[in-house]
């Protein structure tokens, strides 16, 4: 055979599998367009009964009374829980990922509305919701806190009675009944210093607004127990199935054996699933007293105003740099309004996440942030809406202050960036806050972006726009929002990441079966990201089996190896590493089966995409379906027969994706509507496994930054009342609303990850937000505007008009 | 959500429903589209015992044309509208407001009688009705009646209807061909009430505004007809001195809710603005 | 309150069955026909993820009771496909142009497309984009979800897919 043919039948060979790179058509949509999908709603089971929350219409108050006689006289109706029934199982606190206890059932006093002051189960959810009406609650409003700025206030009212003088608490000591935590990182005295000396200097509070991730399927769980066996199983919207099974077992006492956690099919997570919340509790408590299923799921306003908002941060962001735009420090300090309770989903030792990745992209010498966790009068949460921890809010305050600091200099926003990135040459590169990036490409990235779109050319056609607007020719602004970002992603080594005391590792079990045909099995959750599909693609390339012939399996604690779950990006850095690491070992197993098979020595084989063949002899070969069959009968001498393994990979390293942003707006000034004009991103996530769903993932990460800058929120009245949280007023662009995005890329593998790849569901969320927030507030920069807080909407865009005198 | 438990009626003849309506009093609410009231009563602040599904009632569906006027059955939807053809000949305007109505699966099923009728300030078709000066027929166990779209609305949720009273179709004296016409809506996203909206229905003659109305969504606790900005633009050139004033005109009778859509004094503001826009999307359209 | 005899027809099949006034139509295909593909997303009428076909009409089955839905004939996602069981232009445009992640409002979503197409065959990308806006999906982003329909346009039109081959 010629050279070409022989390649030609190697290339055919590869793409048979699907592997690594395809553009594989996802295994999922056989069932999810058949609407054949195994959501927890779908799930029915003999005699099972429903669960339904009495709630707080107070965001403070004192509980004086519960008569749940006239709700529990309804037929159907089989039971009305109240902290005073889980008390003496010691159930009505339940312990948050975040060292901090929230209220199962309120005992005496409500934190925030629509808090859980009774679960009614009945019959049937109609019947469980007009129970929920009859049970009486009798409230003493108290003065509340909607301002995180007033929480330590000396005469602030006190939230957390529980906890009053524990003034010690997990992250440390607290200065005040309503504090949480100081977190600090860097050298304040040499960042103290730097600015004292900084030709330049910017300071800015910047505030990344609360809002929530809201998947379009909400929280459920159905709880079964079975008390003749002492086995409970719960099926529930988890993106971290073996943790909530270990927690239901600390909280519960039952054994860990005895509980089989099960999630199926998730319609959306977005870090909305992470946490345990008082239903799955309620549920579970419910099914034990009655010995029925019990059901619960959250409605939509349930969803939005109770379980896991996300952001809340409000950071006073400080640059120092040289006269000619050289950075020289960093300071940042956070007030972070976590709500009634701290339940942010984050690993222990990192109350505030990764927020220390707030130096970005840059290289700054000198950096200190510290953090300032505060109790208010509003829900829990405080999660990672797709997101790694708070690298949402850290690249949002960096990014907006690079803009601000490069307008005090007069300088182009890209300039400003391409002077201070990176360089290549530093990585692997210790940041000033304590992380090591692991690779970048920054400059190629940011100056193909640029390219890309036509950067000088936009910075001309802006400053005709602004100088027609200036002669009163248009009433339409331009705004160019550029962002580089460097997220965090992957938590993580077990050295610095745990979850209550759990390593952050994760996990996976291949087993190849007689016939070449695999399954595996890991530790992660998919909730759309399309892990049946891109896991199988690993494993394809490394074993070189057809990724068909290959089943992924998550989300059963039973069968599943323990694994910390899916969020923060981390399934293809930890559980699609460990797939990778898992594979190679059972190559190494086929090896000496096929030197057994062809009776050579394993050095004398080389692997060649689906087969071991012998060096200088391409066809003495075995293919791995021939070896996967001899694994069964025909092994070397003293071999153990079968072809598994199972590896639980404890990263090195976080992995650090990143890219270049560039966001074109029109802004019709007498309106305050803004509207994109057009959006490139340009992401480098290491290696590629899935385009197609990679460019998935940045579509709609993008769709939801652009939703969170332009205008989703979740809003409190000054007593405390939630404000919109029904999908009439939340924002969720439509298709309409949504604009079309450009998606381009760049590739830098991660030097520690074994095949290269860092991960990519939550970079146009990260990169996104800031963008477009630069974009809006560069099209008010020529009119001396100032900083113009997200989000975006037309109102307050037109205040902005307002206050400049734009409009006449 | 679920909602609360009620009696499912369906009558066949408007007078069957008319009685239907008056014996079962305050606790009995029409049912058309549902869009309204269903989201109301599984948020459970309506809860209404017995609800007369209108939709087996004979004779409320369909437009027709009966000399100058044109007549809409009240159980019409915004779906029907949109793709009839004598209305988008004769009032286009309709058309346009109706695809701003909501979404394609809303407006399937939303009817324009219920829009009108409900009295919901956040609905889009009654400040088109002003606009229109459009009437509606209203039958009840006494009888026939017609009221103008002007003296129908008296606050939010609060209209000339009483009990037993049926809104059965729309009449609409159809504006002079070559009208232009513009249903100007400002909104945060697609199914969304408006911030603020405006319609405007004008005539040009040699260049001028002969005859113009303009009405006002979702500024006030009813629709509005904006009477003065109307007479400010009849008779002008269209040009920006009367804009400004017309649009004053306008702002100054509004009287918004500071609500999620945004303060009080953005809102009148908005109206003013599209109102302007309306104006002249209008006038390009109107042939001179 | 009143109980009321339905009859209709769902997927082709008649279906009769005794109904609670306020069973929402929703709950009546999930729970008692055990057609779970119809999802539930925001409870007020504002996502689609309920969305059926109903006498020709999209219709939003968490705003409308079983008994409206008495002499109505319903398609849902189970009965889309083709009678051999292959998918329809629609399903395979989803699939095959990435225009679902999470899949939870994939069958409002495709439901909605199919009675879009049925009324305008050769929708540009601005009327598609109108026509799905009852319709929230949180993960694509709606681009490909855009894909999905022309791709079913253009082969329900049997027009040649230069695309989808890829």
């Amino acid at each position: 055979m010629s050279v070409q043919t022989v390649e030609s039948e190697r290339a055919a060979r590869a793409e048979k599998l699907e592997g690594l790179g395809c553009k594989r058509k996802r295994v999922e949509d056989i069932r999810f367009t058949q609407g054949r999908g195994n959501y927890v709603d779908d799930l029915k089971l003999p005699a099972m009964v429903f669960g339904d929350f009495v709630r707080s219409p107070h965001a403070h108050a004192r509980i004086l009374r519960i008569d749940a006689s006239r709700a529990k006289a309804l037929p159907g109706v089989l039971a009305v829980l109240t902290a005073a029934d889980l008390k003496p199982l010691g159930l009505h606190y339940m312990p948050t990922l975040a060292g901090d206890v929230q209220a199962v059932l309120a005992e005496d006093k409500v934190l925030f509305q629509n808090q859980e002051v009774a679960f009614v189960i009945a019959e049937d959810r109609y019947v469980a919701a007009d129970a929920a009406e009859l049970v009486e609650v009798d409230y003493e409003p108290l003065a509340c806190i909607v301002d995180p700025f007033k929480s330590l206030d000396p005469d602030a009212p006190v939230l957390r009675e529980d906890i009053k003088d524990k003034m010690e608490a997990a992250h440390g000591p607290r200065k005040h009944p309503n504090h949480i935590f100081e977190w600090s990182v860097g050298d304040k005295q040499a960042t103290d210093e730097a600015f004292e000396k900084a030709e330049v200097t910017i300071k800015e509070l910047i505030v990344d607004h609360r809002t929530h991730p809201a998947p379009l399927e909400t929280c459920q769980c159905v709880a079964s127990m079975d008390k003749i066996k002492g086995e409970l199983t719960l099926w529930g919207t988890f993106q971290a199935p073996h943790v909530i099974r270990t927690v239901v077992s600390l909280i519960s006492g039952l054994p860990e054996h005895k509980i089989h956690v099960i999630a199926p099919d998730i319609g959306g997570g977005f870090g909305n699933k992470v946490g345990a919340y008082s239903g799955y509790v309620c549920s579970v408590v419910g099914s034990i007293v009655l010995g029925r299923p019990v059901k619960w799921v959250e409605d939509r306003m349930e969803n939005l105003s109770t379980t896991s908002f996300a952001r809340d941060y409000h950071m006073t962001t400080e640059l120092a740099a040289t006269g000619d735009g050289r950075l020289t420090a960093m300071r940042v300090h956070v007030i972070a309004d976590h709500g009634a309770f701290d339940a942010c989903a984050a690993p222990t030792k990192f109350p505030a996440g990764f927020f220390n990745i707030c130096t970005g992209s840059y290289d700054i010498p000198t950096a200190f942030c510290s953090v300032d966790g505060v109790y208010t009068n509003k829900a829990t949460g405080g999660v990672a809406y797709r997101c790694s921890f708070r690298v949402t809010e850290a690249a949002f305050a960096i990014e907006r202050a690079m803009d601000v600091l490069a307008q005090k200099l007069a300088m182009d926003p890209v300039e400003l960036r391409m002077k201070n990135f990176i360089r290549p040459e530093q990585f692997p590169y210790q940041s000033a806050l304590g992380w090591e990036y692991d690779s970048g490409d920054y400059h190629t990235a940011m100056r193909k972006a640029a390219a890309a779109v036509g950067y000088e050319k936009l910075r001309a056609e802006q400053k005709e726009k602004r100088d027609a607007f200036l002669r009163g020719e248009t009433r339409e602004i331009m705004g160019i929002g550029v962002s580089f970002f460097t997220e965090i992603v992957g938590a993580g080594p077990s050295k610095n990441c745990d979850i209550l005391g759990i390593a952050m590792f994760d996990s996976a079990e291949i087993r190849v079966h007689p016939t070449g045909a695999v399954i595996a099995r890991m530790g992660t959750k998919s909730q759309g990201q399309g892990h049946e599909t891109t896991y199988a693609q690993i494993i394809a390339t490394e074993l070189g089996i057809p990724a068909d012939n290959i089943m992924i399996e998550e989300g059963d604690t039973d069968t599943a190896p323990y694994g910390l779950g899916t969020y923060g990006s981390r399934s293809t850095p930890t559980a699609g590493a460990a797939t990778a690491v898992a594979a190679r070992k059972i190559r190494q197993k086929a090896q000496m089966i096929a030197a057994h098979m062809l009776e050579v020595h394993e050095g004398d084989l080389e692997w060649d995409i689906d087969r071991f063949r012998v060096k200088g002899l391409p066809e003495k070969f075995k293919t791995m379906k021939d070896i996967a069959w001899a694994a069964y009968h025909d092994l070397p001498p003293n071999m153990e027969p079968g072809l598994e393994a199972v590896n639980y990979y404890d990263p090195p390293n976080m992995t650090f994706p990143f890219g270049a942003y560039i966001c074109v707006m029109d802004i019709d000034v007498d309106t305050g509507v803004a509207k994109v004009r057009r959006f490139y991103a340009l992401d480098d996530c290491g290696t590629r496994i899935n385009p197609m769903i990679i460019e998935g993932q940045i579509h709609g990460g993008l769709t939801e930054a652009f939703a969170c800058a332009m205008g989703q929120e979740i809003r409190y009245d000054e007593h405390g009342n939630v404000l919109g949280a029904s999908f009439m007023d939340f924002f969720l662009p439509t298709a309409v609303e949504t604009p079309v995005w450009e998606t381009d890329y760049t590739v830098t593998p991660s030097p520690h990850h074994p095949i290269g790849a860092k991960g990519v569901g939550e970079s146009p969320h990260v990169g996104g937000a800031p963008c477009f927030s630069n974009a809006v507030n560069d099209a008010y920069a020529f009119l001396n505007a100032g900083h113009i807080q997200m989000p975006h909407d037309a109102w307050r865009l037109w205040q902005v008009g307002e206050r400049l005198g734009l409009h006449h | 959500m679920i909602p609360g438990a009620f009696d499912y009626h369906r009558p066949t003849s408007v007078n069957e429903a008319a009685l239907l309506l008056r014996q079962l009093g305050e606790d009995a609410r029409p049912l058309a589209g549902g869009h309204s009231l269903i989201a109301l009563m599984k948020l459970r602040l309506a809860m209404p015992e017995h609800l007369v599904d209108l939709s087996g009632v004979d004779g409320l569906k369909g437009v027709r044309r009966e000399g100058d006027d044109l007549v809409i059955g009240a159980m019409t939807t915004q779906h029907d509208i949109i793709h009839d053809a004598m209305l988008a000949e004769s009032l286009p305007i309709l058309r346009e407001t109706a695809n701003q109505i909501a979404d394609p699966q809303v407006r399937y099923r939303g009817t324009i009688g219920g829009n009108v009728a409900n009295g919901d300030p956040g609905n889009d078709m009654p400040a088109v009705m002003q606009c229109l000066d459009a009437r509606f027929r209203i039958a009840s166990p006494d009888g026939e009646r017609e009221i103008s779209a002007r003296d129908f609305y008296h606050g939010a949720f609060d209209t000339e209807l009483h009990r037993g009273d049926i809104v059965t179709e729309i009449r609409i004296k159809a504006p002079p061909r070559g009208h232009g016409y513009a249903y100007e809506k400002m909104k945060r996203k697609t199914g969304d009430y408006a911030t603020a909206a405006a319609a405007v229905i004008l005539t040009l003659e040699g260049g001028r505004c002969a005859r113009a109305s303009v009405a006002l969504t979702n500024v006030a606790d009813t629709p509005l007809w904006a009477e003065e900005a109307s007479k400010i633009l009849a008779g002008s050139d269209l040009g920006k001195e009367t804009l400004d004033r017309a649009a004053a005109a306008a702002e100054a009778i509004t009287n918004p809710a500071s609500d999620l859509h945004g303060p009080a004094e953005f809102r009148a503001k908005m109206a003013g603005v599209m109102l302007r826009r309306a104006v002249m999307r209008a006038q390009a359209r109107a042939k001179a | 309150m009143s109980n009321h005899h339905i009859a209709l027809a769902v997927n082709g099949k008649p279906v009769e069955a005794d109904v609670e006034s306020r069973l929402l139509l929703v709950h009546f295909l999930r729970e008692q026909l055990n057609l779970t593909g119809t999802h539930i997303g925001c409870d007020t009428g504002h996502c689609g993820a309920c969305t059926v076909d109903m006498n020709d009409m999209s219709i939003k089955s968490c705003m409308c009771f079983a008994v409206q839905a008495d002499g109505a004939q319903i398609t849902t996602i189970e009965g889309i496909a083709h009678a051999d069981g292959t998918l329809s232009a629609v399903q395979e445009g989803f699939r095959l142009m990435h225009g679902l992640q999470c899949g939870y409002c994939t069958p409002g979503m495709i439901l909605r497309a199919a009675r879009l197409l049925m009324e305008n065959p050769d929708p540009t990308e601005e009327e598609i984009r109108q026509g799905v806006s009852g319709n929230l999906c949180r993960c694509t982003g709606y681009m490909n979800i855009v894909k999905a329909i022309q791709y079913a346009a253009a082969k329900l039109h049997e027009t040649p897919l230069v695309e989808a081959a890829q």
